[in-house]
């Protein structure tokens, strides 16, 4: 089976600053493939590359096999569901009419509409009584949950997730640590997640993606990362994270 | 030598020291201008209204502004409807080459003009015309004119009645004989190429006691005897309030300023055939009578109802009521704040979103409107009158409140659309949104706030400037204000300001309520 995305000598830069050096990267269907790294080493650059909220200056993605061009972008993205940090939920929106602004976009029929609302409900264990919300009327954790809810709504074949966790305190956050690999184990879900976090990384996946300076520095488990380093930043961004990934 | 020109100089007289008069605008509209408010709700009224403001009578009647000039348009009104003619009367217009290009220009049919004025100002001759001559000149532009009303509104050296009488004075030529009489005259008066000095020389006068004084002190000065003589216009209603007597220009050294009306050759022959009928009505002391009535009652219509019936009483109320008159003046603000503004909300969202993407464009959409707002309205108003399409109109008033009204709409369009967040606006392109969902379901609403408050802010500026819109005869609450500032009478201004303000009042409830409609109750939390 092939990789469902395909990134080839991709690159990226912001005047003198180079936001990605050229970079290449397989997304096998149905793995979850974490990017981690400290701020600005370029993996969300990668993200918002292959939902192409930026365009590339070098290089191809290829989604399934065909490139993604300006042209068939939008079909693209309704393929792919995107979450960010701060879950990106419109405020002027009700939790349900956020999640199911895109289907009635599409003018899917109001019935599946509603059965895939209840079941995605149940998925992400969001309460009924809450989606006639607003986004302000719900707390961080509900608020991501609904994102989740937005990104999974056409049921995409990729879930790009871009530090969904990180602006949550911690009890919620185990807690939708949980829930997040429960779902993606039950939908057999692609998955593209960004984190600073070395234990998240390592609870959602047995193979990490290192990233530094607008490269991939090492691709492989914690041991391997460990173990054996590509370079001393690799040894240096584990051991001052040391205190949770030992756990 | 170069004639008086006196009606002219009555006309600044009137109109002088406009930053005074704007000043009052000011202090009358500070706290209103300050009122958030809305018309919206009433701009799409507006749209059904503006069709009756539009359906015009069949004649149109222009005055000057200032009092006889209001009071001889009242009076020509009632003589066409009377006749069976309609007519309107639009108040107050402006000065001579305003009233002169609207007739020519056909938003008047009909206006009083001086014999003086017209050979001087508009047909621009130096040396004396006869009337058939400039009936002649007229006629090659389009224009009748009628025979004189039957008074001269020319400059005259008054005296007090019983001075006069004790002294036996009665022509300029008879104060010779007084070389003592103490003389106060206006300022423009003794300047003037044209007034006391070739006076002086005509009549020899022997006086060497001669003042300067402004106009309304020196009626005082009058009563009490600081001064003897002074300068007035012959149909001035101060004459007969101060009980003073003219003194005949036995030389004739002062030109004619006949009263005539002006009208289009190409109106209905019944029109002209009642305006002809009022030559030789008016003399001198009638007119006086009139200007003095329009002055003390503050009512141009009854003055001028007073022609028709010389035995009523003036205490009889005649013409419009109160109410309506406050219900018309109202209704027409309403319909130049609420159809500009209409205007301005569906040009300047438009603009606005334009001039959120930045760039040349938006930088020039940005500047143009910027650059709208810097000129002053009374300026706007007047640039915008001699081109072809507006003229002396609604339509300009309209047009002028609109381009005032963009500005905010444009700009807060734009920065309410600049300042969503970058997660927001990423959020609905990774979704998939078309660029025209995205623009109608997320950018709009999450903006709309901020266009929301420029609306506010663009009908605050309306309401105001609307008040302007009288001076060139648009109606509206400005109409007694303008009349009141003529007058200098507190009260008629206090007509128009007082609903103006509760006007404003009204609409900021309406803007309030039609917040919690239009702003998004998840932008409300």
């Amino acid at each position: 089976m092939s990789a469902l995305v395909r990134l080839t000598e991709v690159s990226k830069r912001y005047g003198d600053t180079i936001a990605l050096h050229p970079t290449s990267l397989l997304i096998e269907r149905g793995t979850t493939t974490v990017l981690i790294g400290p701020s600005g080493c370029g993996k969300s650059t990668l993200l918002r590359l292959i939902i192409r909220l930026i365009e590339p200056d070098s290089g191809s993605i290829d989604f399934d096999g065909d490139p993604i061009t300006a042209d068939n972008i939008d079909s693209r993205r309704h393929q792919i569901g995107y979450v960010i940090q701060e879950g990106g939920l419109f405020p002027h929106l009700t939790a349900r009419a956020n999640v199911i602004l895109m289907a009635r976009h599409l003018k899917e029929p109001q019935e599946e509409i509603r059965n895939r609302l209840l079941e995605l409900c149940d998925l992400t264990r969001f309460p009924q009584n809450l989606l006639a919300r607003y986004p302000g009327e719900l707390s961080g954790g509900q608020r991501q949950r609904v994102s989740l809810m937005r990104a999974l709504m056409l049921s995409p074949e990729l879930l790009l997730l871009d530090e969904p966790l990180a602006a949550l305190d911690p009890l919620v956050r185990a807690s939708l640590q949980t829930d997040l690999k429960d779902i993606f184990g039950r939908l057999g879900q692609t998955v593209l997640f960004v984190t600073h976090d070395l234990a998240e990384a390592i609870y959602f996946s047995d193979e990490v993606v290192l990233m530094n300076g607008g490269r991939i520095v090492q691709k492989g488990s914690i041991t391997d990362l460990r173990k054996k380093p590509a370079d001393p930043f690799v040894s240096e961004f584990i051991n001052a994270q040391r205190g949770i990934a030992s756990v | 030598m170069r004639r008086l020109r006196k009606i002219e100089k009555r006309e600044i007289v009137e109109s002088k020291n406009p930053e005074a008069r704007k000043q009052n605008f000011r202090i009358w509209f500070f706290p209103i201008s300050r009122l958030p408010n809305v018309l919206l709700v009433f701009s799409c009224a507006s749209i059904f209204l503006i069709h009756s403001c539009s359906a015009a009578a069949d004649v149109a009647i222009g005055s000057k502004k200032f009092t006889e000039s209001y009071v001889l348009g009242e009076i020509a009104k009632r003589a066409l409807n009377d006749a069976g003619i309609p007519a309107e009367h639009r108040q107050g217009m402006g000065g001579t080459i305003i009233l002169w290009e609207a007739l020519r220009g056909g938003q008047i049919d009909v206006y009083p003009e001086y014999t003086g004025t017209i050979a001087q100002e508009i047909l621009k001759s130096d040396h004396g015309l006869s009337l058939k001559q400039i009936r002649e000149s007229l006629a090659k532009a389009g224009v009748g004119m009628t025979q004189p009303l039957g008074f001269n509104n020319t400059y005259a050296l008054v005296m007090g009645r019983g001075e006069a009488q004790r002294l036996g004075v009665r022509t300029i030529s008879d104060l010779r004989k007084y070389p003592n009489l103490k003389l106060g005259l206006t300022h423009e008066f003794l300047d003037r190429q044209d007034g006391w000095r070739p006076l002086r020389e005509r009549y020899a006068l022997p006086q060497q006691n001669v003042i300067g004084i402004d106009h309304a002190l020196g009626y005082s000065a009058l009563a009490n005897g600081s001064i003897d003589v002074k300068d007035a216009y012959s149909t001035d209603a101060k004459i007969e309030q101060n009980d003073l007597v003219v003194l005949e220009d036995d030389l004739q050294f002062f030109p004619k300023y006949e009263a005539v009306f002006l009208f289009r050759s190409s109106i209905q022959p019944d029109a002209i055939a009642v305006l002809r009928r009022l030559a030789g009505t008016l003399d001198e002391k009638r007119m006086i009578r009139l200007n003095a009535e329009a002055e003390r009652t503050k009512n141009y219509t009854r003055a001028a109802n007073l022609y028709f019936e010389p035995g009523a009483t003036s205490k009889k109320a005649l013409g419009e009521s109160f109410p309506q008159k406050l219900a018309r003046w109202t209704l027409r603000h309403l319909e130049l704040a609420g159809f500009s503004l209409l205007l301005s909300v569906i040009v300047g969202i438009p603009l606005g979103i334009v001039a959120s993407r930045g760039g040349a464009i938006g930088h020039t959409i940005l500047g143009f409107t910027g650059a709208v707002q810097t000129i002053p309205s009374l300026a706007l108003l007047a640039l915008l009158v001699p081109l072809p399409f507006f003229g002396i109109s609604v339509r300009t008033a309209i047009a002028a409140l609109f381009l005032y009204g963009l500005l905010p709409i444009v700009r807060n369009t734009a920065s309410g659309l600049q300042d969503i967040p970058r997660a927001l606006r990423e959020s609905a392109v990774a979704l998939g949104l078309s660029p025209i969902a995205r623009l109608w379901q997320i950018y709009l609403p999450l903006a709309s706030r901020s266009i929301l408050s420029g609306i506010k802010t663009s009908a605050v500026i309306n309401i105001g400037t609307a008040t302007l819109a009288a001076l060139i005869g648009a109606g509206g609450l400005g109409e007694p204000i303008l009349s009141g500032l003529n007058l200098n009478d507190h009260v008629t201004i206090l007509e128009g300001a007082i609903p103006a303000a509760l006007l404003a009042l009204l609409v900021q409830g309406l803007f309030d309520l039609l917040d919690r409609v239009l702003i998004p109750k998840g932008l409300r939390i």
